[in-house]
């Protein structure tokens, strides 16, 4: 029998990006927050300090930040004809786990939505016709960008993102990204320091016309106090931040931009290695009471809760909605239901250069250190006559050179003997990777379910995933590819290997952990699963927050809508829904 | 199915009671990294999560002997990876830079085990884009794909084991099973031992010497990596320029020990 706990008023479900901003303005407004955490408690210097965070074996390859497929994995197949089987080893994603979740390892660039990204279906069909979306179940979002750029802006501050605007209150602004919304402010910190690739990168994209730009990094230009009080030192380039905590209080993480100033708090609570079973409901169904976990002991608690906000990573929300029953889940064969529908991921694909004359000491870098251009990126070019919609920002990037994972060599060299060795040591400093970060749209064959055959260690179904890339998807991978390797010729480089990403999609290469879907929003029941606010439609006092918003996935990193996605949620609980509380606030 | 769920409490049970043991034991011996395998819950209000002495520092491996890997092991290895990454002028041979100690000692540990790999039934073959389908530990690959393959060798070149054949005969067998080509008794196809091994290869040869490979950090050197820096600030616009730091591991700079 689950013992029962005091009441709170809001309860969160994992504590990474989205639990923590919550917690931050919840508990500003007075309201006891408790966040339930699955796994450890993680801090800068216990767990990533610069004395041993520059360990590439450890973190990469053998996942120390990562979520522990042992003990939490999902089922993964192509399409409905396959038997899903289990992803027994991380490979195409990695998400997180623990406090601070993906917020520890990821890169840190961070992008809002063009305009035309928030109404995409209409977009496209007003300007290319009807044809254009076939095949595709993508939606509008339902709002604005204007009613999110409030809430991007607060994101930035808590950052402290480098970037220099583009468009600052409706003016163009030189040396920022010409196609970006109106911004309210500029970036709270000057753009990184461009090392030589990306500056090769962006010399020869304005030389071809094109609009490159430093781009936004939440890898700080320079020291840094954020309107908490919590202070962030100036990036090091050290080169070991993606797939790695920074040591030097650098990167905007929870860890750094949030949880300090929450755990001062006397109204908040973490409890960590406890992992929430089940959202539990009143008979009726409509109504939250709270969720069920289980600690390291094993013993079952149940945590009564005015409001209930799922804000684990985007697979973990998805499954917990179905395995809670709440919505009606997707069916494929019959397209009705919505938990689980628009399971969409990120198409990235890369063209690899190598240079006779040229080192570019490759292993200074940062998270999103990159010159960049979104001229190919949604719709900032005419898609007339091209067979696709969609598009991908195009970056001279250089995160560093790991050199397990770094140490390219040119197509046609074997990838082991003498010849690789030579071509590793000849090649290791005179090469990169032009990044083609893709926008991944729906199509209804694309879903996430629950497992009939495999359960997890709580004995709960597994989630269940079904993903192939979209033949549209596949049509703008190689459109937008065969650009960046225009580029990469223009560069200098001596090989130019274009990497357009090809189909069947595969659980084993690292592509992104850009997840997303499942959960989305939308303007009435029969679309979507929750509303504007994030707030399910089938139960008003269960709040769903991340990618799993999305009903699709621009070519852009999702952390910066999802973060203000997040704070417009909750701005509208502190100032409506506290008036009503159990009540939509949208009508459905 | 795969578990049930008391099953499951009664390993996270055990699990709190090793990590209980762990900490009056030895502070330092928390792994607090991926939470399930660890520390019991914890309550924070009012206070940073910090506690001293648990500090994630990663442990270097000791030098001399085989923790897993017996004599048979050790031959093919040795002569493997010195196929892979042979010895010439621009820098040691995988076996040079410590890659078989490296092996070892990550299949004897928590990478051998398994322990980041989900390895519970049903299992079944799947399609490639599936991914790793084994229900067997790296270590068990390992162990199972060697004597497969010293078999298959045996059984072609009368009785002569991998390490004993001509370099261009074992490149040969190599590539054969890089392709999946050199037919393997049992589950494990060659192509995808071939998979893990020259993944492990590189690791071995690129990871920090504390692992037991990249012996004084030669193979960093080879390359022009200058290691675990933190601050290249100064170097950022330096274009096209050596930048002229010394190398440095997690234990200091590489010259300072040699184990």
């Amino acid at each position: 029998m689950a013992k029962a706990m005091p009441k709170v008023d809001v309860v969160l479900v994992g504590f990474g990006w989205t639990g923590a901003i919550l917690a931050q303005q919840l508990c500003d407004a007075g309201m006891t927050v408790l966040a339930l955490e699955r796994a450890a408690a993680r801090t800068t210097p216990d767990n990533w300090a610069t004395t041993f965070d520059q360990d590439e074996l450890r973190y990469m390859w053998r996942h120390h930040l990562f979520q522990n497929v042992k003990y939490s994995t999902l089922t993964v197949r192509n399409n409905v004809n396959q038997t899903a089987l289990p992803m027994r080893k991380l490979g195409s994603f990695l998400p997180g786990t623990g406090v601070g979740g993906a917020g520890i390892h990821w890169n840190a660039q961070i992008w809002r939505w063009l305009e035309t990204d928030f109404k995409l279906k209409s977009h496209n069909e007003a300007r290319y016709g009807k044809a254009a979306t076939e095949g595709l179940t993508i939606q509008d979002m339902p709002l604005g960008y204007d009613e999110l750029e409030p809430y991007y802006d607060m994101f930035d501050r808590i950052c402290g993102t480098s970037g220099k605007a583009g468009n600052l209150k409706g003016a163009k602004q030189p040396g920022g990204n010409p196609f970006e919304g109106s911004r309210s402010a500029d970036y709270p910190t000057p753009p990184l320091t461009l090392t030589y690739g990306p500056k090769l990168f962006e010399q020869a994209a304005a030389g071809m016309g094109l609009h490159p730009f430093t781009h936004p990094a939440g890898n700080l230009s320079e020291p840094y106090t954020n309107p908490l009080g919590l202070q962030m030192g100036k990036c090091t380039y050290c080169g070991f931040c993606e797939k790695f905590g920074c040591g030097n209080y650098s990167k905007a993480s929870p860890q750094t931009a949030l949880i300090p100033y929450i755990l001062t708090k006397p109204n908040f609570e973490l409890r960590t290695e406890c992992e929430v079973l089940k959202v539990e409901r009143t008979p009726d169904g409509r109504h939250a009471t709270g969720v069920t976990y289980v600690d390291a002991s094993g013993a079952e608690y149940f945590q009564p809760a005015e409001i209930v906000a799922l804000t684990a990573y985007q697979l973990h929300n998805v499954h917990l909605m179905l395995v809670s029953g709440i919505g009606q889940p997707y069916d494929p064969a019959t397209g009705q239901g919505h938990v689980g529908k628009n399971y969409c991921y990120q198409t990235m694909s890369s063209v690899d250069l190598f240079f006779e004359d040229k080192n570019l000491n490759p292993f200074i870098g940062a998270g999103a250190l990159a010159s960049v251009i979104d001229d190919y990126n949604g719709d900032n070019f005419d898609h007339s006559g091209l067979g696709f919609i969609g598009g991908a920002y195009i970056a001279g990037m250089i995160t560093g050179a790991r050199p397990i994972e770094m140490t390219r060599v040119p197509d046609g060299v074997p990838k082991w003997g003498l010849e690789w060795k030579r071509a590793v040591a000849k090649y290791y400093l005179r090469n990169m990777s032009l990044s083609v970060h893709g926008s991944s749209y729906a199509q209804a064959g694309n879903y996430l379910s629950l497992d009939p055959t495999y359960k997890d260690q709580f004995g709960r179904p597994m989630l269940r995933m079904t993903f192939d890339f979209p033949d549209n998807d596949l049509k703008m991978a190689q459109y937008c590819t065969d650009r960046a390797a225009g580029i990469g010729h223009r560069m200098g480089a001596s090989h130019v290997h274009p990497k357009p990403r090809k189909g069947p999609w595969d659980v084993t290469p690292y592509q992104t952990t850009h997840n997303c879907g499942g959960t989305m929003m939308g303007t009435s029941p029969a679309d979507s699963v929750v509303n504007k606010y994030s707030q399910s439609w089938d139960v008003a006092n269960l709040f769903v927050t991340g990618a799993g918003l999305y009903p699709q996935n621009p070519g852009y990193n999702p952390t910066g809508t999802l973060a203000a996605l997040c704070f417009l949620t909750a701005d509208a609980i502190k100032s409506q829904y506290v008036k009503a509380p159990g009540a939509p606030l949208v009508a459905a | 199915m795969s578990r049930t769920s008391d099953r499951a409490i009664n390993r996270r049970k055990l699990l709190a009671l090793g990590a209980a043991f762990g900490t009056t034991a030895a502070a330092g011996a928390v792994a607090s990294h991926d939470g399930m395998l660890g520390g019991p819950s914890r309550t924070f209000t009012n206070t940073l999560p910090w506690r001293d002495g648990l500090t994630d520092a990663p442990g270097a491996v000791a030098a001399g002997g085989w923790r897993f890997l017996n004599g048979g092991e050790v031959g093919f290895l040795t002569a493997a990876v010195d196929r892979m990454i042979p010895p010439d002028p621009t820098g040691p041979s995988a076996s040079e830079a410590g890659v078989v100690t490296f092996l070892d000692r990550q299949l004897a540990g928590d990478y051998g085990n398994g322990a980041h790999f989900y390895l519970e039934g049903p299992w079944a073959k799947g399609v490639e884009t599936q991914g790793y389908q084994s229900r067997y530990t790296p270590a068990q690959f390992y162990r199972h794909a060697i004597a497969a393959i010293e078999a298959a060798v045996g059984h072609a070149e009368g009785g002569k084991a991998f390490r004993d054949l001509p370099a261009d005969r074992q490149d040969s067998l190599l590539k054969q099973m890089e392709s999946g080509d050199l037919k393997l008794d049992g589950p494990i196809t060659s192509k995808a031992f071939f998979t893990m091994f020259l993944q492990n290869v590189l690791e071995g040869y690129f990871s920090d010497p504390i692992y037991g490979g990249n012996k004084g950090g030669a193979a960093w050197a080879m390359i022009g990596f200058p290691g675990a820096h933190y601050d290249y600030s100064e170097w950022v616009t330096a274009y096209n320029q050596p930048i002229p730091v010394q190398p440095v591991g997690l234990r200091g700079r590489l010259d300072w020990s040699r184990s």
